[in-house]
């Protein structure tokens, strides 16, 4: 997959886990959970559905890679390339 | 009697030992990701520890409806339905009243600084910073300081405003000022979000929807079927024993205390020598007593607030919390708008409780002790409720033996186990694949909330296990 893939399945992702959520104007080098009302649990789930759509393993120690959409894309890219 | 278990099937590929909110939704998740999924449950309700109960002259009691976060709405529409997440609604009438202080909140972030700054006199940039704090806390972090350290740090010397900030999470999940902070933190920062919610309709019409949803999904559910022994061949879960009867599973959660899977279904010599040690060490979370009190029919009572927390003790002590010297009470006001339809009212009196002070007593200082909580609680309950004694027709209590009898949890554990329960949960499949626990555990996973989430978290951590 692209960058530009990647960042819209992560913003599919989170369009499902908070559908009342404004996602049209998300600054992607600010943490997400700063601007949008995400708890630990909204988080696991993109990392549970990470694993379950695609097969990638998110380890524990690796969770503060997925704070902004850039730092994602970035940590995702190597991972999902040949998806 | 019909036996619960015909007509299973020989082998499925999840079975869950307890109903609980954590069995139940794993249970759910597991099987809308279409595996065969078998939940077993004891007792002839499902809901665990989520219960209510119907008694003569039209009463009905809800066990564990006092309030959660409003995260659980959330929880309700991405792993259950809409439908249930729309039944959901925010009681505002928080009060406190103890020799310290004496007021009412709805508990969320506004309210909770304007509370902390113009009644307890903290200034804003400390209220800020400790919420920040707070918020900023998550169950993979570190953990190092306990809650009695966060708060020397934040607010030293200030006991009134420790006693604000802990006595409602004290009886939430037993946590106490000697727990890990992040056991306080994140149960206080999940509440502070938006405040304190409620089902409307109550407990047994949460249940009631879980339960169809299940069935649509494809759950056999059994209740009246206890599980006596989870199955390990050749080091791996092969099923269970319920009622007897052997049924082959490829991987089995149990919803059943942590300590009792370990111990009492597993056994130990399945598990390595440091983890079975290490399960042993893992300390259980305190019990509670309830006094259930049923208001006549036709009889109101004013309104005085949804969630009273009240103590007649100098100060927060959480030993005293539990003491069977009780000083401090906290009372669950239900109002007809609480099942739509109906005209009735009832009050529900919580107290934290030690197992050991009620177990051994013999069976006539047992039910005089269950007398006299009754009594001295409908006394203390005068002060909020004038006339209570001529209001109220239906009057029943339950002692940390009630909660042990019909969940079966060690010792009657209300949520679950202390912090070092959680590692010793999550830790079971490295040690027999194939098994797994959720529910109620290392005080962060219980309450409704934290019990729903974890199923999810455990469905998750199943479905790696089981997908080829
Ligand atoms: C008095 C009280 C008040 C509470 N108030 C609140 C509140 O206001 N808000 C809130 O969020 N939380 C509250 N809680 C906590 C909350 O109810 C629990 O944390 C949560 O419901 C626990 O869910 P669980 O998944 O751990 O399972 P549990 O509810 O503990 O259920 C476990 C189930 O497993 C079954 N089981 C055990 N062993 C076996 C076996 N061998 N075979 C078959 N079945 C078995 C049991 O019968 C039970 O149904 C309260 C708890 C108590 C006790």
């Amino acid at each position: 997959m692209t960058k530009e893939e990647i960042k819209t399945v992560i913003l599919d992702i989170i369009a499902e886990i908070a559908p009342d959520e404004d996602l049209s104007d998300i600054k992607s080098d600010v943490p997400f959970r700063d601007q949008l009302e995400l708890d630990s649990m909204d988080f696991l789930d993109i990392v549970m559905e990470l694993r379950k759509r695609y097969g990638i393993e998110v380890p524990e120690d690796d969770y503060q890679q997925l704070a902004t959409l850039d730092s994602s894309v970035a940590y995702l890219e190597p991972r999902m390339k040949d998806l | 009697m019909t036996d619960s278990l015909e007509g299973t099937k020989p082998q499925y590929d999840v079975v869950v030992i307890g109903s609980g909110l954590g069995g139940l939704t794993a249970a759910n998740m597991l099987a809308k990701d279409g595996y065969s999924v078998l939940l077993l449950e004891h007792h002839h309700k499902l809901g665990g520890l989520a219960t209510w109960f119907k008694r003569k002259g039209g009463h009905i009691f809800d066990v564990s409806l006092h309030g959660f976060p409003y995260g659980m709405v959330k929880t309700c529409r991405k792993y259950w339905t809409r439908e249930m997440a729309d039944c959901i609604t925010q009681i505002k009438g928080i009060r406190f009243d103890n020799p310290q202080f004496s007021l009412t909140t709805t508990y969320d972030t506004n309210d909770f600084k304007r509370t902390m700054q113009d009644y307890f006199k903290v200034p804003a940039d400390t209220v800020d910073s400790f919420v920040t704090t707070i918020k900023n806390m998550n169950f993979y972090d570190e953990h190092t300081m306990t809650t009695r350290e966060m708060f020397d740090k934040f607010f030293p010397g200030r006991d009134d405003v420790v006693r604000f900030l802990l006595e409602p999470i004290a009886y939430a999940n037993g946590s106490t000022l000697d727990d890990e902070a992040i056991t306080y933190g994140i149960v206080f920062s999940n509440f502070l979000s938006r405040g304190v919610y409620i089902f409307r309709g109550g407990t047994d019409k949460i249940i009631g929807m879980m339960e169809a949803e299940l069935k649509k999904n494809g759950v056999d559910i059994r209740t009246g079927a206890r599980v006596e022994k989870i199955v390990v061949e050749g080091g791996k879960v092969a099923g269970v024993v319920a009622n007897g009867k052997t049924i082959k599973a490829r991987a089995v959660i149990s919803n059943a205390n942590v300590k009792a899977t370990v111990q009492r279904l597993v056994g130990e010599e399945h598990f390595s020598k440091e983890f079975a040690e290490e399960t042993r060490k893992v300390r259980l979370n305190n019990s509670s007593c309830q006094v259930y009190i049923g208001i006549r029919k036709g009889e109101t009572i004013d309104y005085v607030g949804d969630l009273l927390f009240t103590s007649v003790a100098d100060k927060l002590d959480a030993q005293m919390l539990r003491s069977r010297n009780i000083t401090s009470r906290t009372y669950s006001f239900y109002y007809p708008d609480i099942r739509p339809g109906s005209d009735r009212y009832a009050i529900v009196a919580s107290t934290n409780a030690n197992y050991e002070d009620w177990a051994y007593l013999p069976e006539d200082e047992y039910r005089a002790s269950k007398q006299d909580l009754i009594e001295s609680t409908l006394d203390a309950l005068e002060r909020y409720v004038p006339g209570i004694r001529n209001k109220a027709d239906y009057v029943e209590a339950a002692t940390p033996k009630t909660f042990e009898r019909y969940t079966l949890h060690p010792n009657g554990t209300s949520f679950g186990t202390k912090f070092e329960g959680l590692r010793v949960s999550m830790g079971l499949n490295e040690q027999v694949p194939g098994l797994f626990h959720t529910g109620s555990v290392g005080i962060i996973m219980s309450g409704w909330l934290g019990a729903a989430n974890y199923g999810v978290i455990v469905a998750n951590n199943a479905d790696k296990y089981l997908r080829p």
